[in-house]
């Protein structure tokens, strides 16, 4: 049943404004797929527990599943397409085709996008679960062990792990964050 | 999902105007909450998103400790020097807690309120008192795997989820609120509840009120503090048992702890016992061993549950002896 209410909401999707009218239990997931029509972004369990749908709002990774629309007004939302083209891939994208890392397609993107903000978080100095000690602050070095951890929200059956973890350390690598 | 107004809150006083009925429900980083909203495990008829009030900061007090804005995010509040050079345990138990996606939207006041992951309550289907009071636990003569130990009830018997709940509590550290008939502070300890005769109740906020800020009160040894998590996978996953310990040594004795266990209890659980016979006590595993199995007495395994018993003995014991000899070293 519709909402009563409509809410105003604006976001800004791989650079590009939109404005919608959305009922105010719509997920920023289900506004860019489904009001938006942009299909990069993929909905998995809708409950925040494999990562799919995850996209970077204001350059940090969230889950976009777990979330109201309405909440997020004004957010600028990048998505995998958004940070490269088919003919201009990302360092990332690059790295998933030269080592094979891709899934089915549907965890692609969120893999994607999740790899950008982990790079990003190590490069503000996060430390992460298997980081020895929090209290020296030291850079941290991406090693294949921190990028397991760091890329385990993102689940999926298809057991490509292995070359993602491949191409994740190569970009580490390239970076000079390993 | 059933059908809500949605009214963004400008102030924190015009939250509280606008939380006006108990059906209202607050959002800060929405990661329990939209997902509840999903299963119909909770039905708010208005959503206030406080998300955007001005509660943010991780502060120094005047004394050394610290004020943590209630909006401040778990992966920031991670990622704070003071926060990793002060209280280790603190960024450690966040880091152990679900995923890097959802570190970045979720809130510290938040954290607080996280509602237990009991398989029964978060499945409709089934009578759960936490979730509809009077209608039965499943849990008790159910899937008991990840049932409570210590101080539940023949109501309830879910475990408070929270990693960064063992710390805070650890530390004392004090939830600052605001409410319609005022601010007040209470202690960490008299924060969360225990299930007793009314479940569905998780903590002794009053209707309405808002966690505006958490104070961690200073601890100088807290610097020598670990939180280590034993779980079913190697990450993103709630724990079977976990521990959080600060230990302040001297001369091979223990001077001062502070201990608390999740996975335990109804509550984050402080091991008050456990402190209390180890203070001025040597530091050896066998010192620890029988501390924490007097603290441990008090518990009522259900069975299946049985086997988070020797698990905690063994990680208690395992925190503290590294605590110990990172000291020495």
């Amino acid at each position: 049943m519709p909402s009563a209410q409509q809410v105003s909401v604006r976001l800004i999707v791989d650079g590009q404004e939109h404005h919608v009218e959305l009922d105010p239990r719509v997920s920023v997931m289900d506004a860019i797929r489904d009001r938006l029509g942009i299909t990069t972004v993929k909905k998995g369990c809708d409950h925040g527990q494999c990562g799919a749908c995850t996209v970077l709002v204001d350059g940090r990774r969230i889950i976009s599943c777990l979330t109201l629309a309405a909440s997020y007004d004004g957010a600028q939302v990048t998505t995998a397409a958004g940070l490269g083209s088919t003919d201009q891939l990302s360092d990332i994208q690059a790295a998933f085709v030269d080592r094979d890392a891709l899934q089915c397609g549907y965890c692609t993107p969120g893999q994607i996008c999740s790899a950008a903000g982990m790079f990003a978080e190590a490069e503000a100095g996060m430390p992460s679960h298997v980081t020895a000690d929090v209290s020296d602050l030291q850079k941290v070095r991406l090693t294949p062990e921190e990028i397991s951890e760091r890329m385990s929200g993102n689940l999926c059956r298809c057991g490509a792990y292995a070359h993602i973890r491949e191409a994740l350390t190569d970009v580490a690598q390239e970076r000079g964050q390993a | 999902m059933k059908d809500f107004e949605y009214v963004r809150a400008t102030t924190v006083s015009d939250a509280l105007a606008q939380h006006e009925r108990e059906t209202t429900a607050y959002l800060a980083g929405g990661t329990n909450l939209v997902d509840h909203l999903r299963l119909g495990i909770r039905r708010p008829d208005r959503i206030v998103d406080i998300s955007r009030l001005d509660l943010g900061g991780i502060e120094e007090t005047p004394d050394g400790g610290l004020r943590v804005g209630a909006n401040v995010r778990n992966a920031d509040l991670a990622m704070s020097p003071l926060v990793r050079q002060r209280f280790p345990f603190v960024s450690q138990a966040l880091l152990a807690g679900a995923s890097g996606q959802i570190r970045a939207m979720a809130s510290t006041g938040g954290n607080l309120l996280q509602r237990t992951r009991c398989v029964y309550f978060q499945d409709r289907s089934t009578p759960c008192n936490k979730r509809e009071p009077g209608s039965g636990c499943s849990a008790i003569d159910g899937f008991g795997k990840y049932n409570a130990l210590i101080g539940q009830s023949d109501q309830c018997v879910a475990v408070h989820p929270s990693d960064l709940c063992l710390p805070f509590a650890a530390l004392d550290a004090v939830v600052h609120v605001t409410g319609r008939s005022g601010d007040r502070a209470i202690p960490f300890a008299e924060f969360h509840r225990l299930p007793g005769d009314d479940p569905s109740r998780d903590t002794n906020l009053e209707p309405g009120e808002l966690i505006v800020a958490i104070e961690i009160p200073p601890l100088p040894w807290a610097t020598r503090s670990r939180y280590r998590k034993v779980r079913d996978r190697a990450s993103y996953a709630f724990a079977l048992v976990s521990v959080a310990a600060a230990l302040d040594i001297a001369d091979g004795h223990v001077q001062d702890l502070r201990l608390a266990l999740g996975g335990v209890s109804h509550k984050p659980y402080r091991a008050y016992l456990a402190e209390e016979q180890l203070r001025g006590r040597p530091a050896t595993a066998e010192v620890f061993e029988v501390a924490i199995d007097a603290e441990l007495a008090a518990a009522h395994p259900g069975g299946e549950n049985a086997y988070k018993l020797p698990m905690l003995r063994r990680t208690v014991v395992a925190v503290l002896q590294e605590l110990a000899e990172g000291a020495v070293r």
